[in-house]
């Protein structure tokens, strides 16, 4: 079994800070707001390094997003940045009529997405935000897992003409993607083979499932790890392939199984192959203060979660 | 420049194609369309600086954004006029599989729209992007905007009011349709919003005040007035004082013809009192 190793922990969001960066460098007509956040997006190299690219809106959601959509008028590829409940929820109806019904190449880019935020409780911890994003038209859909990730999905979509949703977090978690990969939207990783059970995982899960991989092969059960970074579009050809070899599905997301990722593969299932599935994610409810381990472990969002969740649906074929 | 006759008779067309479209399809707002249709056609015809054909990037050209887009009558007819799509097309507003949505939008590709509107309060912010974009690719034409006096009671406009002073926007006209009235009554018994002028002043903002905003003449001077005090730093507000439902009786100074179509008997009133000048689509 092919097994994953880190040597340092990093937070996702710097890896967005490093890719915007670079795109400062690359891309001429990539520019960036942020309302009020530079610090927690980590925006600070691009904005010492492009001043006149920046635009600090101030405590103003829905002013910066129609402006990021007023900026793509004149050929300019804006990147807004702030936390995730605050870049969907707060200002759904402006990203749905300015953004995507316009059409709008706007990245919006979303740190300290889910519980991992942390002890500022649920006012921040926005479990719903990819259920929101996805179900607009056109939008794309991406949650990434680590830093060499969340660099490279930083780089590609300014690449991708049309809006999209970019996800991370707040927590340094393992780093364990190669730093020189390259980011294809939509293509799903599968980063271990197994035979009996298939784990999909997006986002801070895809680490637990890698380490809940580990404790069920000494138990017998080989997982196929699938890192599915991109919810919309969906690779379905990558979950029915992995699911037609192993018969049974797990996913996993820090995100509300109402929504999430777990119904976006279960239409799939439904439509091409009806197959057992368990969900991992929060369960119709809010989050609460807490250390990020603490409440992983007190919702269900770890790799003791995926085991226990991958050994009940190897039951049920 | 064309002649204050064609820009008469232009106008008095555009009423027409507003009541005809409105009243096709027994929908649409025609109180608000009437109301501005002198400044949009003084704007597309006179004021803004446009170029041939339509490109969504509009460099080296004015541009402009409906924020209360439910004017879209008046807002497709002018567009229509001015050569972006064929007239002949006004004949498809609201009706299924037409590119003249109920309210303005991109999705359809219809030239001369930039932006949808109809969720109100959206276009200052969107207007003030465009016109940040133009700085940056250092063209020097300006922004227009126009927005409805009710559609104020958004916050989104107040974060892009204070925005635009603080960050020097001096490439915008934004023109608010001061004609008091919306869908549930006057503004003043809806949500008494106060000095208008007052407001877009503490917030930095130059403005000029159009008394007359269905005098064509009165548009096109206080227009060029303000296109003055663009680039000096600050960005330039115009309220246009009008009257909902210029033009037609009936439909004048009430909120009652915001949202509603004129039955087949109306319709003929409105006509008669707008006879037919460029020809009708």
């Amino acid at each position: 079994m092919k097994t994953y190793t880190y040597t340092e922990k990093k937070d996702t969001r710097s890896g967005f800070g490093a890719g915007l960066a670079e795109l400062g460098k690359t891309n001429k007509n990539v520019v960036a707001l942020c309302a009020d956040l530079i610090g927690s997006l980590k925006m600070d190299k691009f904005i010492e390094e492009n001043p006149e690219r920046f635009f600090q809106v101030g405590i103003a959601e829905a002013n910066m997003m129609g402006l990021a959509a007023g900026l793509t008028i004149g050929g300019k590829i804006p990147f807004t940045g702030t936390f995730a409940n605050f870049s969907t929820g707060r200002v759904y109806d402006q990203i749905r009529q300015s953004i995507a019904y316009s059409g709008k190449n706007v990245k919006i880019c979303a740190s300290h997405a889910g519980l991992t935020l942390g002890e500022d409780g649920a006012t921040h911890q926005i479990l719903e935000d990819m259920g929101l994003m996805k179900m607009l038209p056109g939008m794309t859909v991406i949650n990434t897992c680590d830093y060499n990730q969340t660099k490279a999905a930083t780089i590609a979509i300014a690449g991708h003409e049309g809006p999209v949703y970019l996800r991370f977090g707040r927590p340094a978690v393992p780093v364990f993607t190669p730093a020189d990969q390259k980011f294809e939207i939509g293509k799903a990783v599968k980063l271990t083979e197994g035979k009996d059970v298939t784990i999909v995982a997006t986002g801070h899960l895809v680490w637990e499932a890698l380490e809940a991989s580990k404790v069920l092969f000494e138990r017998g059960i080989s997982a196929e790890v699938i890192n599915i970074h991109t919810i919309k579009p969906l690779d379905e050809k990558a979950i029915l392939e992995s699911v037609s070899k192993t018969g049974c599905i797990v996913t996993a997301e820090e995100h509300n199984i109402i929504g999430g990722l777990g119904e976006s593969v279960a239409r799939v299932l439904s439509l091409h192959k009806p197959t057992p599935q368990e969900f991992v994610g929060t369960n119709d409810t809010f989050g609460e203060s807490g250390t990020p381990a603490q409440l992983m472990e007190k919702y269900g969002l770890n790799s003791v979660s995926i085991v226990s969740k991958a050994e009940t649906v190897v039951k049920r074929k | 420049m064309p002649s204050t006759q064609h820009l008469n008779d232009l106008t008095i067309q555009v009423r027409r194609d507003i009541l005809r479209m409105v009243h096709k399809v027994n929908s649409g707002h025609p109180g608000g369309s009437l109301g501005c249709t002198e400044f949009l056609v003084a704007l597309y015809n006179v004021i803004m600086t446009r170029k041939e054909g339509f490109n969504m990037d509009g460099i080296g050209e004015d541009l402009f954004f409906l924020s209360n887009g439910h004017i879209s009558p008046a807002f497709y007819s002018v567009l229509a006029r001015a050569g972006y799509f064929p007239v002949e097309e006004l004949n498809t507003f609201r009706l299924i599989d037409s590119r003249l949505q109920g309210h303005p939008t991109t999705h359809e590709g219809l030239p001369g729209v930039r932006i949808a509107s109809g969720s109100l309060g959206q276009g200052m912010s969107v207007a003030l992007g465009a016109a940040q974009a133009k700085k940056l690719n250092n063209d020097h034409h300006i922004i227009y905007s126009l927005h409805g006096d009710g559609e104020l009671q958004e916050g989104q406009n107040w974060e892009a009011i204070m925005y635009a002073s603080a960050k020097n926007v001096d490439n915008i006209i934004a023109t608010i349709d001061l004609n008091g009235q919306q869908i549930d009554g006057s503004t003043d018994t809806v949500l008494p919003m106060g000095s208008i002028k007052e407001k877009f002043e503490a917030f930095g903002w130059i403005v000029f005040e159009i008394e007359e905003g269905n005098n064509l003449v009165a548009i096109l001077n206080g227009m060029s007035e303000a296109k003055s005090k663009t680039g000096q730093g600050k960005p330039v507000c115009v309220l246009l004082k009008t009257v909902m439902g210029h033009g037609v009786d009936f439909m004048m100074h009430t909120h009652a013809w915001h949202g509603k179509a004129p039955n087949d008997e109306q319709l003929a009133i409105g006509l008669s009192q707008n006879p037919e000048t460029l020809g009708d689509y």
